[in-house]
């Protein structure tokens, strides 16, 4: 079995995966010279939307000069799955904690770790579709421009500045998978002379 | 074009030459050195001012707005005049709000601006203005700073004394500057004396939404009333309109309304008045009168007024008294703590200033001279607590600085004349370019001055810039009152004539700024809220064509099956939620003004085409990079045409 200590902090991480039902994931911000307050996007587990009231809306405005697909949150499906699989995740790291196994803590690591890879590489292809998946008939067509935001960082597209970074929930969630792998390699540091002798 | 007062008095500026020499003590012209003053106005570009100031416009009819220290002029504000580049008082929606028992109205001549106040302090919720030739009060809203309401003063001529509003905003005031026949009635001219009547106004503020009703009118003799301020503090509930032509000159009044030594102060005791009105003292009058209110759909309606409520003095004793003014006094202001009443007799050799305290003595002591229609006219010794010596020549108004001290401007002598409310006596003045009426101290009129600046307000500007043929600009100018000696920092032109100006501290009503206008919550009946919703349809002879209007499109933008002798109604909705996205709307041969639309705001232009063919529309305000490419055209064919009714984009 493994110590009541991890169990607890296995528990405590799968219940900080429920902040994300209240707090945004990541934060697009944009910075243009005509936009002095700022435009921007935050994404949560089953929301697009602005970081102002109108945001989305004059985003979409904009976009469609270069021929990008509206942002339509309704056509998003990862936002009707990531809620449930928010949920699923939050079940398994209970249950593991219950069950205080350490194949149960390594299963869900691995779990974990995939499901946030997952997670991140569905966003540069939701990020990459959206860049590069160009209306034809575009006002603006620049040769070679294709209008992908970054992943994390920052990226100049033509007059627009653009951040990309976890937002609240987002930190959170990396606080969780961290504190989960932590937990992993903790348990392995202190199994390993045991195994060797 | 300029006012009456400047022609009246002109003659009068050659006098004032040769006496100026006498009154010139104490003289600050130099102004601070130009480094030193232009550091103290300079704004660095993308920096806010300190100061909204709100100047009216005079004959523009309207207000603008401007950014203190820097006199940077940001917005003009439409109120009675119609502003083809808007649309204001063309389009559909705001046609209503010009309005009047006269008709349409497109025009006035707009004075004095006032602050709606709480606890005698401006409160940044709306301003207000008086149309002076067609008597009405217009109330903006300063989150929009649009114009939301105006009312029409009935029984009145020239709504001069107006729009002063008392400490807690409880009414606005309207006097009648010209006394005519009420009813109206076709009586000589000559009968004036008789027949010719002054109606001092109330106007009801509603405390949560600023709405105006007219509360009840006093009658009152027949001179010509000027203008007013409220009591505040002390002398709070009661409000003072100046008068002058108490000689009741009918003709030339320039030489026979200048006769008398003194005219009159009218002091009114508006809680009495009030308390009078709910005894059942007043009369309930036919009078008709337009109330034109902007809807929460952004549609201005007209209610039609029947009746007022009228009192008399005699009626509601208790309720008037005239206070002997010298020389036919023009401005009558009240100091911060309100005890001191300043009137500025414009003929007048000295600066008088009543007291609250003795006024309220002499009532009690009975110090009556004579009673007139049943107003008692208290002894002027009696009630004056002071003269300000020398003060310069033509007073016309007072503001405070909330320490002590008052400041008039002279328009003869072309001065400011800065005095102290202790002895009376002058301490420093400045000269004006040129001819000043108005002067503004942010919050000067109020409890409590925000003091620091003061604005001249100047009629002429002759030599003080660069020169534009017979037709030149008025002016204001900034002076610093921080220290002993007044400083001229700034002049700039003005937006048509600034008579009087409101200042307030940019903080108080910055923030709540509205960025554009609630698509979600327009309720116009023709609105479009999106570009589904766009379309054409015919009601006999009149097409309507709901458009949208979004960067950088309308929707739809090629409309057929418009007939000769239609008449055609463009409703442009700005589907915009952007801040500072609006978008304009203009068609080929229309007769009456383009349309510039908020965002989330539906506006109507009516068009009668007169001739056969396919005439474009387009966006006249550069929205964005293809701005140019928002266009479109509308078809119109002979009358009995078979072309269907159609309209789309892209199609």
């Amino acid at each position: 079995m493994l110590p009541m200590r991890t169990r607890l902090l296995l528990a405590l991480a799968a219940l900080l995966l429920t902040t994300t039902y209240a707090l945004p994931l990541w934060h697009i911000s944009l910075r243009a010279p005509q936009y002095p307050e700022g435009l921007g996007l935050y994404i949560a587990i089953d929301a697009v939307h602005g970081q102002g009231e109108f945001d989305l809306q004059n985003l979409n405005t904009l976009n469609h000069y270069i021929g990008m697909h509206k942002i339509i949150p309704d056509e998003i499906p990862e936002l009707r799955f990531l809620p449930v699989a928010i949920g699923v995740l939050v079940a398994l790291g209970l249950a593991a904690a219950a069950i205080g196994r350490r194949w149960a803590l390594r299963a869900y690591a691995a779990i974990l770790v995939a499901g946030a890879l997952a997670g991140m590489a569905d966003f540069w292809w939701w990020e990459y579709r959206y860049g590069h998946n160009l209306n034809p008939t575009a006002p603006i067509k620049v040769p070679g421009m294709t209008y992908q935001p970054p992943l994390l960082g920052g990226k100049t597209l033509l007059n627009i500045h653009a951040t990309s970074w976890p937002a609240s929930g987002g930190w959170i969630l990396v606080a969780a998978v961290t504190l989960v792998v932590a937990l992993v390699v903790l348990d392995w540091r202190r199994s390993a002379p045991r195994a060797a002798a | 074009m300029r006012t009456r007062l400047t022609h009246s008095l002109r003659p009068a500026t050659l006098v004032a030459a040769a006496a100026l020499a006498l009154a010139a003590c104490g003289r600050s012209d130099a102004p601070a050195s130009a480094a030193d003053a232009a550091q103290r106005v300079y704004v660095a570009p993308g920096a806010k001012d300190e100061f909204y100031a709100f100047m009216s416009g005079g004959f523009s009819g309207q207000v603008s707005v401007y950014g203190l220290p820097s006199g940077r002029h940001f917005k003009t504000i439409k109120v009675f005049s119609q502003d083809p580049e808007t649309g204001w008082g063309y389009s559909e929606q705001t046609k209503p709000m010009l309005m009047t028992s006269y008709g349409f109205i497109p025009w006035d001549d707009a004075h004095h601006p006032e602050l709606s106040m709480t606890d005698g302090v401006p409160d940044g919720r709306w301003l207000f203005i008086n149309g002076n030739n067609t008597p009405r009060i217009a109330r903006m809203d300063l989150a929009s700073m649009e114009t939301e309401e105006i009312i029409e003063i009935p029984n009145a001529a020239g709504n001069h004394a107006s729009p002063f509003v008392t400490p807690n905003s409880e009414y606005s005031v309207a006097a009648t500057r010209f006394s005519v026949p009420v009813p109206q009635a076709d009586v000589p001219i000559a009968s004036y004396r008789e027949n010719f009547v002054g109606m001092l106004t109330f106007v009801k503020l509603d405390s949560a939404s600023g709405h105006m009703s007219l509360a009840f009118q006093v009658r009152v003799p027949g001179y010509d009333y000027d203008l007013a301020h409220a009591g505040k503090g002390v002398s709070d509930g009661w409000a003072f309109f100046t008068s002058y032509n108490s000689e009741q000159a009918n003709t030339l009044l320039e030489v026979n309304a200048s006769q008398r030594d003194k005219d009159y102060v009218a002091a009114v005791n508006w809680r009495r008045a009030e308390s009078c009105v709910a005894e059942g003292k007043g009369t309930r009058q036919p009078a008709r009168y337009a109330h034109n209110l902007m809807g929460a759909d952004h549609i201005a309606r007209t209610e039609w007024g029947t009746q007022v409520t009228v009192i008399t003095p005699t009626t509601c004793p208790g309720m008037m008294y005239y206070l002997p003014t010298p020389k036919s006094p023009h401005g009558v202001d009240v100091d911060p703590t309100g005890e001191f009443i300043v009137a500025g007799g414009k003929l007048s050799t000295v600066i008088p200033v009543f007291s609250f305290g003795k006024i309220q003595d002499a009532i009690r002591q009975n110090a009556v001279d004579t009673v007139i229609d049943g107003i008692p006219v208290l002894h002027y010794e009696a009630v004056m607590v002071g003269e300000v010596q020398n003060p310069g020549l033509g007073p016309l108004h007072t503001e405070f600085d909330g320490q002590g001290n008052a400041y008039t401007s002279m328009f003869v002598s072309s001065e400011i004349v800065k005095w102290s409310l202790k002895d009376f006596t002058v301490l420093d003045r400045i000269p004006t370019y040129y001819a000043i009426g108005h002067l503004m101290i942010p919050g000067g009129d109020t409890r409590r001055p925000w003091g620091r600046y003061m604005l001249a307000l100047n009629k002429i500007t002759k030599d003080r810039y660069l020169p534009t043929g017979p037709e030149l600009s008025q002016s204001a100018q900034l002076i610093d009152i921080t220290g002993d000696k007044m400083q001229l920092l700034l002049d700039f032109p003005t937006v048509g004539e600034p008579h009087y100006a409101q200042a307030i501290p940019a903080s108080l009503i910055q923030d709540k700024q509205l960025k554009v206008f609630d698509l979600a919550h327009n309720t116009d009946p023709w609105a479009a809220h999106g570009e589904r919703e766009a379309g054409v349809s015919r009601q006999g002879h009149a097409v309507h064509i709901k458009l949208t209007a979004i960067r950088s499109h309308f929707v739809p933008d090629n409309v057929e099956g418009v007939q000769l002798g239609d008449t055609v109604y463009f409703h442009v909705t700005n589907v915009e939620q952007d801040w500072d996205v609006p978008h304009g709307f203009a068609v080929t041969g229309l007769d009456n003004a383009e349309l510039l639309v908020m965002p989330g705001q539906t506006r109507t232009i009516r068009w009668v085409p007169s001739r056969v063919g396919v005439f474009p529309f387009y966006c006249t305000d550069f929205c964005s990079a293809l701005h140019q490419e928002m266009q479109g055209y509308i078809r119109v064919s002979p009358r009995g045409s078979s072309v269907r009714l159609t309209a789309n984009t892209n199609r």
